[in-house]
C-alpha cells in the first residue's frame, strides 16, 4: 500500500485536516471521512455530475478528483451553499418553488453547478442553463423545474434578493 | 378550517432536508465498526463454478471474511429465492441462489462476497478470489433462444420456453377473414434499466442486546423485504426490521427483492459487525434488473372507415435468467394493448423466453410502452394506408365516455376482469390537439419544408391500470405532544409521498401540515405494508390515509366534546385544536385529548372506548383504477446526423382527482423524459455471448436537459369510482405513450422519404441507415 498524506482543505470556509490515502477520492473524503453525506456519488465515472462540488469556486467531479489534488485549495458543497442553519439560499428556495428536485440524488450536483452559472453569468438563457447542466443527469425530472428555479433564482438575485 | 390542502400545489415537506444536504439515503448510513463489502460476480453469461480459492482475499490486509454459497446461513445457502408473483401460466419456476452454488446464469451474478475495512480493500481482495469457470454456451438473444436446438439458459432445463399464454376474447378470425383491410406490422422493442440515480445499497446491523437485525436498503418495498430475509434467514421477522431511507429513485428495479439485501443481512450476523454495500454504476449495468427486448408480430384488421374490427399477434418477451418478478411484465402488456379503443376481437400468443441476461422485470410502464407502442403503430398504419389523418382514426375507434365503465374482455394483472372505471379519451385528445396546436401543424410543416427542415407531429393514446393491490396501511396517531404521527408501509424514492399523505390527513383530521411527523418506509412503524409499484401509493396509501384521519377525527370530536361538557355537533376542529362552537367556545388541544385517551391508571374506560388516538387503515382497492391520456409531439430530424429534435410536448393527461398539481406535474414531465430516453437512446446492449457492452453513462445514454423540452400539461379529471378519494395512479402514465408518440413525429418528419420505422430505440444511426435505404442522399446529392 502506498503510503498516507496529510491534506489540509478548507471545506465550507473550516480548515479540515486529515491523513488519506492517495487514492482516496475526493467523493469518498468529504462523504466517509468528513462526514458530509451531501455530496452524492451516482456514476463513479465523471458522467452524472451528483458528485458535482466547487474547488476555489469551480465545479469538479468529486468522483474523479482525489482527495490529495485538493490540499491547499477551498472546496464548498451542498452543505456550504445555504445561509446555514438549514435555511434555503435563493437558488435553493427556487428549487423548491418549481419542484425542481424528486428523489434529491442529483440535487446536490444541479445546486453546485447552477451556482457556479449564476456567479459566472447573472442573466443567463434558457438554453444556456440547459446547456451547462447537461453534465448532470437527473432521473426523475425531466429537468423542467430545474431550469425554471434557475431561471427564477437569476432573476431573484439580479433583482437583489439576497 | 384552516388552509386546505387538498388539491393545492403545495410545495413539497421532504425538500428543505434535501436541498441543504441532510438527506439519508443507504450510503449515508455510518455505523461505528461498520464493515464494507464487494461482490465477486459472473464473467460469463453462462459458466459452471468448478471451485473457488479464497485464500489469497482472505489474507489480504483487511479483509475480515469471504463468504460462498457454503458460508451462508440455511436456508438460504441452498434454497433458491422466493418468487414474489408466481403464476400458474410460468412453466420454469426459476429464481436463483443467493450466493451462486454451481452454475451460474448471466453476467453479473453474484457468486462470493468479500467483507473488508473498506470499499476499496475489499476491491482489491475481490480481484484475489480465484474462480474457475467452465464456460457453457451462452444463448443472448431471446427469439433464438426458443429456436429448436437452441444453448439452454439453464443446464438442467429442456428448453428456454419460461411460459406461453395467450389473451383472447371475440371472434377474432371472423374479424380477419371478412375484412376490407389488414395491416401487418413487426416491431422490435427494447427498453433498458430504472438508471435511478442512486444505485441500490444495503447496510445491516444486528444489535446483539434486543437481538434486532435492521437492514437498511435502497428499496421501493421494505416490508416484502423483511419477509424475503425472514424466510432466507430462518429468522422471525419480529427480529428483523427493514428501513427504506431517502431513496435517490426507484422506477421499479428496486421494488424486486435482491440476492446482495440477503447476502449482507446473514454477514452482518455471522461476523457479528455492522456491513454496509453499495452497488457502483457498473454493477447496476450488470446486476439490477432491467426491461429489454420485446418483438411484436401484430395485425389489425379495420373496415373501410377505419373502424377497428380485430388485432391479432404474438409477443416474444426475454425474461433474461430467471423470472424473479414472475410474467407480469408480458401480461401486462397483452392487457394493455386494447387502450382506449372499442376492440370487438383480440388475440395475442405470448412467449416469455430464457437467456442468459440478468433478470428483467418492471421498469416505469411495465409492459405498457411496448403494448401502447404497437397497438399505435397499428393505428398509424390504418391511417396511411387510408389516408384518414392519425388523430382522425383514434378518434373515430374511442370507448365514449358514456360507455363507462366499458369492459375490455379480458383479465387484467390484478386477476380481475379489465374494466376500465372512468375515463374521456376523445376529451382528452382533443385538449392535447388544442395544447399542441395541432390545426397549425400542416402550416407550420409546409413552411418548414420550404426552409430545408424536417419536421413532423406524432400522437399516442394510452389506458394504464394503476392503483393496483393488495392494500396500503396508514396509521393516524395524535401524540400527547401535540403532533400527528402517521406511519405508512408506503415508500418515497421522490414522489413526494410524505407531503401527499400530509396534504390528505391535514385536511380531514383538522392539524396543521407542519405538525404531521411521518414514518414512511419502516417496517417498525405498521405491521403490514407493500410499497411502491404499479403507480399504486396514491391508490392505496391515500385512501387509507383519508380512511384512519376520518376515523381519528370522530374519536377526536367524542373526546372533546366529553371533555368540553358540549354536544359533539358543537366541537369543530380546527389546527390540531377542538374548539366548542357554543358558549365562550372553550378549547382543548390534540395533545390534551391524546392524554386523555390513554384513561386513568386504575379507572376503566369509559365503555366502548378503545384507548389511544390513533386507527390504522388498510385500503384494499376492488380492482385496479384505469388511467389514460394523449401525448402529441412535434419533432424535427436532422436528416444529415439523425439527429432528433423536440420541439413541443403536450400531455393531456387524466389520473382522476389530483392531489398535488405540483407533484403530479412533475411525475408526468418526468416519466416523459424516460420515455424520450426509450424512444431515442438508451439501449443495453449485449453481445452474442451475452456480455453486456454498454455498462457506462458513456456507452448508455440517458436524456439530457437539451433533450427534453418543458411539457405543456393539460388535466382532464375523470374521478375514480373506486377509491374514497377518486384518484388514479399517475408515477408511469407520462413514459406509457412517448415512444410511439415521437417514433410516429419522426416517421412523419421523414414523410418525404415514405420511410417506416417499427422499433425503438430510434437513434441517429438508425435514422440514418434508413434515409440512406430510402435514396435520401442521392436525391439530395442529385
Ligand atoms: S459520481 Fe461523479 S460524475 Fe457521477
Ligand atoms: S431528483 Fe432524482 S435524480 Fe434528480
Amino acid at each position: 500500500m502506498i503510503a498516507k498524506r496529510n491534506i489540509s482543505v478548507e471545506v465550507n470556509g473550516a480548515l479540515r485536516q486529515a491523513e488519506v490515502e492517495p487514492r482516496l477520492t475526493l467523493a469518498d473524503f468529504l462523504r466517509h471521512t468528513l462526514d458530509l453525506t451531501g455530496t452524492h456519488v451516482g456514476c463513479e465515472h465523471g458522467v452524472c455530475g451528483a458528485c458535482t462540488v466547487l474547488v476555489d469556486g469551480r465545479s469538479a467531479r468529486s468522483c474523479l478528483t482525489f482527495a490529495v489534488q485538493v490540499d491547499g485549495r477551498a472546496v464548498t458543497t451542498i452543505e456550504g451553499l445555504g445561509p446555514g442553519a438549514g435555511g434555503l439560499g435563493v437558488l435553493q428556495e427556487a428549487f423548491q418553488r418549481h419542484h425542481a428536485l424528486q428523489c434529491g440524488f442529483c440535487t446536490p450536483g444541479m445546486l453546485t453547478t447552477l451556482t457556479e452559472l449564476l456567479n459566472d453569468n447573472p442573466d443567463p438563457t434558457e438554453d444556456e442553463v440547459r446547456e451547462v447542466i447537461t453534465g448532470n443527469l437527473c432521473r426523475c425530472t425531466g429537468y423542467a423545474g430545474i431550469v425554471a428555479a434557475a431561471l427564477d433564482a437569476a432573476r431573484r438575485l439580479r433583482e437583489g434578493e439576497a | 378550517m384552516g388552509v386546505k390542502h387538498f388539491g393545492a400545489r403545495v410545495a413539497r415537506l421532504e425538500d428543505p432536508a434535501l436541498l441543504t444536504g441532510r438527506g439519508r439515503y443507504v450510503d449515508d448510513v455510518n455505523i461505528p465498526g461498520m464493515l464494507h463489502a464487494c461482490f465477486v460476480r459472473s464473467p460469463h453469461g453462462h459458466a459452471l463454478i468448478q471451485s473457488i480459492d479464497a485464500g489469497a482475499a482472505r489474507q489480504m490486509p483487511g479483509v475480515h471474511a469471504v463468504l460462498t454459497a457454503d458460508d451462508l446461513p440455511a436456508p438460504m445457502a441452498g434454497a433458491r429465492m422466493p418468487m414474489l408473483v408466481p403464476n400458474a401460466a410460468i412453466a420454469a419456476l426459476r429464481t436463483q441462489h443467493c450466493l451462486a452454488r454451481d452454475e451460474v446464469c448471466y453476467v453479473g451474478q453474484t457468486v462470493a462476497v468479500v467483507i473488508a475495512e473498506s470499499r476499496y480493500l475489499a476491491e482489491d481482495a475481490v480481484a484475489m478470489v480465484e474462480v474457475d469457470y467452465d464456460p457453457l454456451p451462452a444463448v443472448s438473444d431471446c427469439r433464438a433462444a426458443l429456436e429448436p436446438g437452441a444453448p439452454t439458459a439453464h443446464r438442467d432445463l429442456p428448453d428456454n420456453l419460461a411460459s406461453a399464454f395467450r389473451q383472447s376474447f371475440g371472434d377474432v378470425d371472423a374479424a380477419f377473414a371478412g375484412a376490407p383491410h389488414v395491416f401487418r406490422e413487426s416491431l422490435f422493442q427494447h427498453r433498458g434499466g430504472g438508471m435511478a440515480l442512486e444505485t441500490r445499497g444495503v447496510v445491516a446491523h444486528h444489535d446483539r442486546i434486543t437481538d434486532l437485525l435492521t437492514v437498511w436498503s435502497a428499496t421501493q418495498t421494505p416490508h416484502i423485504g423483511r419477509r424475503m430475509i425472514a424466510d432466507l434467514l430462518g429468522r422471525s421477522p419480529e427480529r428483523i426490521r427493514v428501513i427504506a431511507p431517502d431513496v435517490g429513485g426507484g422506477f421499479g428495479p428496486k421494488a424486486i427483492f435482491y440476492a446482495e439485501e440477503a447476502v449482507i443481512a446473514a454477514a452482518a450476523l455471522l461476523l457479528g459487525t455492522p456491513v454496509k454495500w453499495i452497488e457502483d454504476r457498473r454493477e447496476h449495468f450488470l446486476a439490477a434488473t432491467q426491461e429489454r427486448d420485446q418483438h411484436w408480430d401484430v395485425e389489425i384488421a379495420v373496415e373501410a372507415d377505419g373502424r377497428i374490427r380485430g388485432v391479432r399477434g404474438s409477443l416474444i418477451h426475454d425474461t433474461g435468467a430467471f423470472v424473479p418478478w414472475g410474467v407480469i411484465m408480458p401480461y401486462i402488456a397483452s392487457a394493455t394493448m386494447p387502450g382506449p379503443y372499442v376492440l370487438p376481437a383480440y388475440q395475442l400468443d405470448v412467449k416469455v423466453a430464457l437467456t442468459n441476461k440478468v433478470a428483467t422485470t418492471p421498469v416505469r410502464g411495465a409492459g405498457r410502452p411496448q403494448a401502447v407502442f404497437a397497438m399505435e403503430r397499428l393505428m398509424d398504419r390504418v391511417a396511411q394506408g387510408l389516408g384518414i389523418d392519425p388523430a382522425e382514426v383514434r378518434r373515430r375507434n374511442f370507448i365514449q365516455p358514456e360507455q363507462m365503465p366499458y369492459a375490455v374482455g379480458l383479465i387484467f394483472r390484478d386477476g380481475k376482469p379489465l374494466v376500465y372505471d372512468s375515463g374521456d379519451y376523445p376529451k382528452a385528445q382533443a385538449e392535447a390537439l388544442t395544447l399542441a396546436d395541432h390545426a397549425g401543424f400542416p402550416a407550420r410543416k409546409a413552411a418548414a419544408l420550404k426552409a430545408g427542415r424536417h419536421i413532423g407531429i406524432g400522437i399516442a393514446n394510452y389506458v394504464e391500470g394503476t392503483g393496483l393491490g393488495p392494500f396500503e396501511g396508514v396509521t393516524v396517531r395524535v401524540q400527547q405532544n401535540g403532533k400527528v404521527l402517521v406511519a405508512t408501509g408506503a415508500t418515497n424514492q421522490g414522489q413526494g409521498t410524505r407531503t401527499t399523505l400530509s396534504q390528505i390527513i391535514s385536511d380531514r383530521l383538522g392539524c396543521r401540515i407542519e405538525d404531521i411527523e411521518m414514518s414512511i418506509g419502516d417496517t417498525a412503524a405498521i405491521a403490514n405494508g407493500v410499497g411502491a409499484f404499479a403507480s399504486r401509493q396514491a391508490v392505496n396509501a391515500g385512501s387509507s390515509a383519508a380512511m384512519a384521519a376520518e376515523v381519528v377525527r370522530a374519536r377526536v370530536v367524542q373526546l372533546a366534546a366529553r371533555a368540553l361538557g358540549v354536544p359533539e355537533a358543537e366541537v369543530a376542529i380546527e389546527d390540531g385544536k377542538a374548539i366548542a362552537q357554543s358558549g365562550n367556545r372553550p378549547e382543548i388541544g390534540f395533545g390534551d385529548l391524546a392524554r386523555l385517551s390513554q384513561g386513568m391508571p386504575g379507572f376503566s374506560m369509559a365503555a366502548g372506548d378503545m384507548p389511544g388516538l390513533e386507527h390504522t387503515a388498510y385500503f384494499t382497492p376492488p380492482q385496479a383504477s384505469y388511467c389514460s391520456g394523449t401525448h402529441v409531439v412535434e419533432a424535427e430530424v436532422d436528416i444529415m446526423t439523425g439527429g432528433v429534435r423536440l420541439l413541443t410536448y403536450s400531455v393531456a393527461h387524466d389520473s382522476g382527482t389530483i392531489i398535488n398539481p405540483l407533484i403530479v406535474d412533475g411525475q408526468v414531465q418526468g416519466g416523459v423524459a424516460h420515455g424520450i430516453g426509450n424512444a431515442l437512446m438508451e439501449f443495453m446492449k449485449y453481445d452474442e455471448n451475452a456480455q453486456p457492452v454498454t455498462t457506462t453513462f458513456a456507452d448508455y445514454l440517458m436524456p439530457m436537459a437539451t433533450d427534453v423540452p418543458t411539457c405543456r400539461i393539460a388535466h382532464v379529471e375523470s374521478p375514480s369510482p373506486l377509491n374514497p378519494l377518486g384518484v388514479k395512479g399517475a408515477g408511469e402514465g407520462g413514459t406509457i405513450p412517448a415512444a410511439a408518440a415521437i417514433v410516429a413525429a419522426v416517421e412523419d418528419a421523414l414523410s418525404p422519404f415514405g420511410i417506416r420505422f417499427s422499433e425503438t430505440p430510434l437513434t441517429p444511426e438508425r435514422i440514418v441507415e434508413a434515409l440512406t435505404v430510402a435514396g435520401a442522399y442521392k436525391r439530395a446529392a442529385s
